[in-house]
């Protein structure tokens, strides 16, 4: 259906969608052209539903038969009832939330676990552009200037799990990545340049 | 494109909303393609209040093509070569379906005696010929406006005979400002002295000039102000300074005066009293309770709801309002708001991205 296949995923989608279950019901917030959905319908079984802002990428995963609702994950998520999916996905997309701690209670309403991805801000290469650039970091992780990001609530991998604990969410299991590659835990706040947590409550 | 012109006759009379029955009901339709032997490829296109069973076929009255050929036809979003496209006249409708210029068991035309009737009720004369032509499931429904509601009512009301249902610039329910627009028409109809209380088939005069008042006031809710604007501004008709006097100074004037005329020559003034009623007592949620979401509850359809930044008609507020009720009722929806310059007839308009979606929703 979609012709992409979990190989050709971003690495933390390829995460998601390999540590979905199978046959599960799933939310992707911020579905982009929905290549996550399509690994998930495609693969996995998953009946799997998109919420995206932008109507020309909704455009795009309605093409692919893809069941995606324009609308925004700020406002919208409060359309859905209670424990409806499985699984809600937020892919990189907290750092973008207007206010990301509320967020993350509405994905742990609407879903019975959450998935959150997100570019780790306390990587030692943004620390590194701040430290000795005494600039906002433009890094390959976070390529667009402070003027234009949609990052508006720059995040780490210890804030988020500070998050997590005052929202009495439990992590279950969390995956780093650098250079495109997947890298051990250790030191996550430093080395990891994306973090993926899945969340329960 | 080559286009089968059928009538089907129900065998049984329709039963109403209102509770009458509608004896020997007729029901025009066109179809397109052919249909596979498993009936698996069968696409019913709903069509709007001033709309016809010609979707994409010439109209036998004005010589135009089809209302949707650029949406319909072979290698087109509705492709058919794939698909079998159904297309028929609405109950009510004077493009030969039953309505009050029909002519009644005795030989006279109903005129105010047909009966009142609405948007489920076109959807069960839609039914019941489905019934006719075997088809349990249809492959897709599809309808803008108007043909959104009854699309929209199939699902609801009989919700195993759409496997996809597309609304385009649609809403689930008639809203104050739409009854009133549409009350303004139908005063406009009544008060021309041809109306004469319905009954004017035999005089020879029809109350062309309130038909045509009342689809003036109707085409400017189709359009949007940029729309307006952008075409016409406030520039003069063919003159170079105004005529301080009532002819159609302004190219506006003009151009709402010759839709008005044409639309005299191709459509019924009782039918657009008795198709706008229909569409103002439409309220599915009404009909089911109060809930919009209970209309849809365990529905295995698939949706897509489409509306235009530009709709006042049926702005995109409403389609959200559907969408937060299939959301609640688990069912599979897409829905996407297209931009486009004008207003509620984008839907009908070339439209690559809404081209996009359709050929995407109906694989």
């Amino acid at each position: 259906m979609s012709g992409i296949a979990s190989i050709d995923l971003r690495p933390d989608l390829a995460a998601i969608a390999a540590h979905v279950a199978a046959g599960s019901r799933v939310l992707d917030i911020g579905c982009g052209d929905g290549d996550l959905m399509g690994v998930l319908e495609g693969e996995k079984g998953c009946d799997a539903r998109g919420l995206e802002l932008n109507p020309v990428l909704v455009g795009r995963c309605v093409a692919r038969g893809l069941s995606v609702v324009q609308g925004d994950a700020n406002s919208d998520l409060t359309n859905y009832p209670d424990k409806a999916f499985d699984y809600a996905i937020l892919s990189q997309t907290l750092q973008t939330a207007s206010r990301p701690d509320l967020m993350l209670d509405e994905l742990l309403r609407v879903g019975q676990r959450a998935f959150v991805s997100f570019p780790n801000f306390a990587h030692w290469r943004t620390r590194a552009a701040l430290m000795f650039g005494g600039k906002m970091p433009v890094t390959r992780a976070l390529p667009v200037s402070w003027y234009e990001t949609d990052n508006i609530h720059h995040v780490t991998v210890d804030d988020f799990r500070d998050l997590a604990k005052s929202k009495s969410a439990q992590i279950e299991r969390s995956w780093f990545f650098a250079n495109e590659r997947a890298i051990a835990p250790m030191g996550a706040n430093w080395r990891a340049e994306f973090a993926v947590f899945e969340l329960s409550r | 494109m080559s286009a089968t012109s059928s009538t089907y006759s129900l065998p049984k009379p329709l039963p109403l909303d209102s509770g009458q029955a509608l004896d020997n009901a007729q029901i025009a339709y066109e179809t397109y393609g052919e249909l596979a032997p498993d009936k698996s490829n069968a696409v019913l296109i709903c069509h709007a209040l001033t709309g016809d069973q010609y979707v994409a076929s010439e109209h036998p009255i004005t010589g135009k093509p089809g209302w949707w050929e650029r949406m319909v036809g072979p290698g087109k979003p509705i492709d058919t070569d794939r698909l079998y496209v159904i297309c028929a006249n609405v109950i009510g409708s004077c493009m030969g379906s039953s309505g009050p210029a029909s002519v009644d068991p005795d030989g006279t035309p109903y005129a105010m005696r047909f009966p009142v009737i609405t948007v489920r009720d076109m959807v069960r004369g839609l039914a019941a010929l489905l019934d006719g032509l075997g088809i349990e499931q249809l492959h897709s429904v599809v309808g803008g406006s108007m043909g959104g509601m009854q699309a929209l009512s199939l699902a609801a009301n009989w919700p195993d005979r759409a496997a996809r249902v597309l609304v385009i610039a649609s809403t689930a329910r008639h809203s104050a400002q739409n009854i009133a627009f549409h009350e303004v028409g139908r005063q406009a109809i009544m008060a021309d002295p041809a109306w004469a209380g319905g009954d004017y088939y035999a005089t020879g005069a029809s109350p062309d000039n309130g038909l045509a008042v009342a689809r003036m006031a109707a085409h400017i809710t189709y359009l949007s102000e940029e729309g307006l604007t952008a075409k016409f501004g406030r520039r003069l008709q063919d003159r170079s300074s105004k005529s301080f006097g009532f002819d159609a100074d302004f190219q506006v004037e003009s151009y709402l005066r010759y839709q008005g005329s044409g639309f005299t020559q191709r459509f019924d003034a009782n039918s657009y009293l008795y198709i706008t009623r229909a569409m103002d007592y439409f309220d599915i949620a009404e009909e089911h309770g109060g809930k919009l979401a209970d209309a849809f509850a365990g529905t295995s359809a698939r949706f897509c709801l489409v509306s235009f930044d530009t709709d006042w008609l049926y702005p995109t507020a409403e389609s959200r309002h559907i969408v937060h009720a299939l959301n609640a009722a688990g069912a599979k929806v897409s829905f996407v708001e297209l931009s486009a310059p004008n207003g509620h007839d984008s839907f009908l308009l070339e439209h690559d991205e809404l081209d996009r979606v359709v050929r995407g929703f109906v694989e």
